[in-house]
């Protein structure tokens, strides 16, 4: 299972970081955390769990009284605006490993925990001291943001903090400014609804997959154009993402459409024209229906992959004489 | 040969140059006093078929419907292609705006159909240059916007081991250069602003852009690619406005010992008003964009398609539609590819058995999947393929 309370605390000592630790009630909100530690000298903060449209998970963690807007982070994460849910009660245990109304940036320290983006609010800088859950509701720690980002530089976590109240403005010119925080290389749990590759940056531009058979950009690529649904603003993937040629992505594609058209051609009524000859009929129509298109299809494949291999090319370090 | 141009075309006549394309009195654009003006030569059924032969590939709904209509020494790249000598494909862009609408797509569509039937590298020249300097927008912006709108173009399905995209801002010097130079001395500031219109109050930025777009149609211009090719010829696939350009080149190349460039022409694309309209950025309805939603597409179509139908079914019933100036009708001979069924909406529209509405609907269905699938492809085009297309680099399986 994952680490417990006393494990962190014993963690924390090792490591010398200050801290203060208080036991309390169980407390499930910052209103009532704030009935017992509200007045010794720390600042709370309020912790939230969220999940986007491609199960990737991430923790902010501010000052309670920062004000969090869900679809502005949304859009400066380059996830559109509506990207961003609170994470469903179930995720709490599987992924972060923690009761609810636990939600604290030590929960990182769970092996589950390895691909949840930690965001945090650049008011704990400003505090001498902060008040965090120490993965159980009936304990509060206050630790000054030092002694957090000692905690997370040694687990392996680069303490990052951001400016959560700020709202700019995110367009064509303007990517998403916190685009790193979308994690890569998540596990993608199982169940994916849409047919949208689950790219390692894609910006959640939801391409609509599921609504025509399979019209879907045949690989992951980051996307940077004016690819959306029909009302949102288009965004474009901050980071230097590399596309990659997936094979896999493209036969699927490919099969796909040829499915798709195959379906459609045969049918009773066509079986009732042609008979015996419907087999003919069918390949005929998928040539001429479909040449276009899947060439079309293999022109991307095709420079995707010359991409990938121009840019390696263009960083590779010459062998050392 | 070519007629000289000893003055601009003014008063009543039609206005056709790069910079303005304007019909007499509000009325159709001529295209044959057009290609006799110009000098040039009809495309008739007889090249449509060579290409046939010469590709195996099925002809480009393009080309038999008339859309590029016209050319220049056409025969003579067949003939050398047929003997085993191939050429290469120069085409370009002006990036004056981020909103590309079906009209700009046409050259590169058709461009992207020569390259796959033909077998050949192309050069695809934004001139960032250019629009810096007529329209006045400041270097960085022209900048963006030519890789912006490379984007657009690469979506159109080019071959990246066949293709190089250049700006100008990035490419001119060197070899590029030195061919302009030479152009430059072949063509004296009289007959510049014969051909082009100039005046005194022209910015000498102007004056001096033509051997810009003359000079990618030498191989010599990209050492990289070309180098000991220097009997490469040249096929450029543009808008018949571009003629002027190309005239100039035509007979500068002779001059500097260069083969002359030949050129495949394309008719206007008429806006969604009708013919006599004009295109324009700031009309968002007097065209479809490739940003636009199926359902700006349907609303366009439905609101602000110009059309001939009459003006109440009796009479739609009794006369038929005129197809002469019908819009629908004109973007389905641009955008259907299936002959059989334009023939047959033609035939039952210009009858009157079928209603305007109908066609309608069917140019609605052919333009959202084009719009999609330009779509999905923009949306798989990075940065770093843009940067790829526009890399100096070898290609060495361009003839491939």
């Amino acid at each position: 299972m994952g680490s417990s309370k006393d494990q962190l605390l014993t963690r924390l000592k090792e490591l010398q970081i200050d801290f203060s630790q208080y036991e309390h009630p169980v407390v499930l909100t910052v209103e009532t955390q704030a009935k017992y530690v509200g007045n010794m000298g720390g600042a709370l903060s309020k912790n939230l769990f969220l999940k986007d449209k491609k199960h990737r998970y991430y923790i902010v963690s501010a000052l309670a009284d920062t004000k969090v807007d869900l679809k502005v982070l949304s859009q400066r994460l380059g996830l559109g605006k509506g990207g961003l849910r609170m994470a469903p009660e179930e995720a709490l245990g599987e992924i972060i490993q923690v009761p609810l109304g636990c939600v604290t940036p030590f929960a990182v320290v769970n092996e589950s925990a390895r691909h949840v983006s930690l965001l945090l609010d650049q008011g704990i800088k400003t505090q001498e001291r902060c008040f965090f859950h120490p993965l159980s509701n009936d304990m509060s720690i206050s630790l000054n943001a030092h002694g957090l980002d000692k905690f997370l530089k040694s687990i392996g976590r680069d303490p990052s903090y951001v400016d959560l109240e700020a709202n700019p403005p995110v367009g064509k010119d303007q990517p998403p400014d916190l685009a790193a925080f979308v994690p890569s290389g998540s596990t993608v749990l199982p169940d994916l609804p849409d047919k949208a590759p689950s790219s390692q940056d894609c910006t959640g531009n939801d391409v609509s997959a599921g609504a025509k058979s399979a019209a879907v950009t045949a690989k992951a690529v980051k996307p940077s154009g004016n690819v959306q649904n029909i009302k949102e603003k288009p965004v474009k993937g901050a980071q230097p993402s590399i596309p990659s040629a997936d094979a896999g992505k493209f036969v699927e594609e490919l099969l796909d459409k040829t499915s798709t058209l195959l379906l459609s051609d045969i049918s009773e009524d066509s079986i009732k024209q042609h008979g015996g000859q419907l087999g003919t009929e069918v390949v005929n129509n998928i040539q001429k229906c479909l040449r276009e298109d899947l060439k079309n299809l293999a022109t991307i494949f095709k420079n995707t992959a010359y991409t990938e291999g121009f840019y390696a090319g263009t960083h590779y370090q010459p062998k050392r004489l | 040969m070519e007629k000289k141009e000893d003055q601009q075309q003014q008063e009543e006549e039609q206005v056709v140059n790069p910079w303005e394309v304007s019909a007499k009195d509000g009325g159709k654009i001529d295209y044959d006093k057009l290609i006799d003006k110009f000098g040039c030569q009809r495309l008739d059924q007889s090249f449509v078929d060579r290409v046939q032969r010469l590709t195996s590939c099925p002809p480009h709904v393009f080309l038999r419907r008339g859309v590029f209509f016209a050319h220049r020494d056409l025969n003579e790249i067949l003939d050398a292609y047929e003997r085993g000598d191939k050429f290469y494909l120069y085409t370009g862009r002006g990036p004056s705006s981020e909103a590309l609408h079906l009209g700009h797509l046409i050259p590169f569509m058709f461009t992207k159909y020569l390259q796959d039937a033909f077998k050949v590298p192309l050069v695809i020249q934004l001139t960032d240059d250019e629009k810096c300097m007529w329209k006045n927008l400041s270097v960085e912006e022209s900048q963006r916007l030519a890789r912006e709108n490379a984007k657009d173009i690469i979506a159109c399905g080019f071959d990246i081991s066949k293709t190089f995209i250049f700006s100008d801002f990035d490419y001119v010097g060197g070899a590029f250069y030195k061919n302009m130079v030479k152009v430059a001395k072949c063509v004296t500031y009289n007959k510049v602003v014969g051909i082009f219109g100039f005046t005194g109050e022209d910015h000498i930025g102007k004056v001096s852009f033509p051997p810009v777009q003359a000079v990618p149609s030498f191989p010599s211009s990209f050492p990289h690619l070309f180098s000991g090719k220097d009997d490469l010829r040249c096929l450029i696939p543009c808008a018949i406005d571009q003629d002027p350009y190309f005239r100039m080149t035509r007979d500068v190349a002779p001059r500097i010992g260069c083969h002359k460039p030949a050129l495949i022409e394309s008719l206007f694309f008429p806006a969604l008003q009708g013919e006599t309209g004009k295109m324009s950025a700031s009309d968002p309805n007097s065209a479809i964009y490739v940003t636009d939603s199926a359902k700006d597409i349907k609303y366009k179509v439905n609101k602000h398609a110009f059309t001939g139908g009459q003006e109440s079914i009796e009479k739609h019933r009794q006369y038929g539609a005129n197809l002469e100036v019908d819009i629908p009708i004109k973007y389905l001979n641009f955008f259907l590819e299936d002959d059989a069924e334009l023939e047959h909406i033609k035939k039952e529209y210009g009858a009157g058995r079928m209603l305007t509405g109908e066609v309608k609907k069917r140019l609605i269905e052919v333009l959202t999947e084009l719009v999609e699938r330009h779509r999905r492809a923009r949306a798989a085009v990075t940065d770093e393929m843009v940067d790829a297309f526009m890399a100096v680099r070898p290609l060495p399986n361009m003839f491939d």
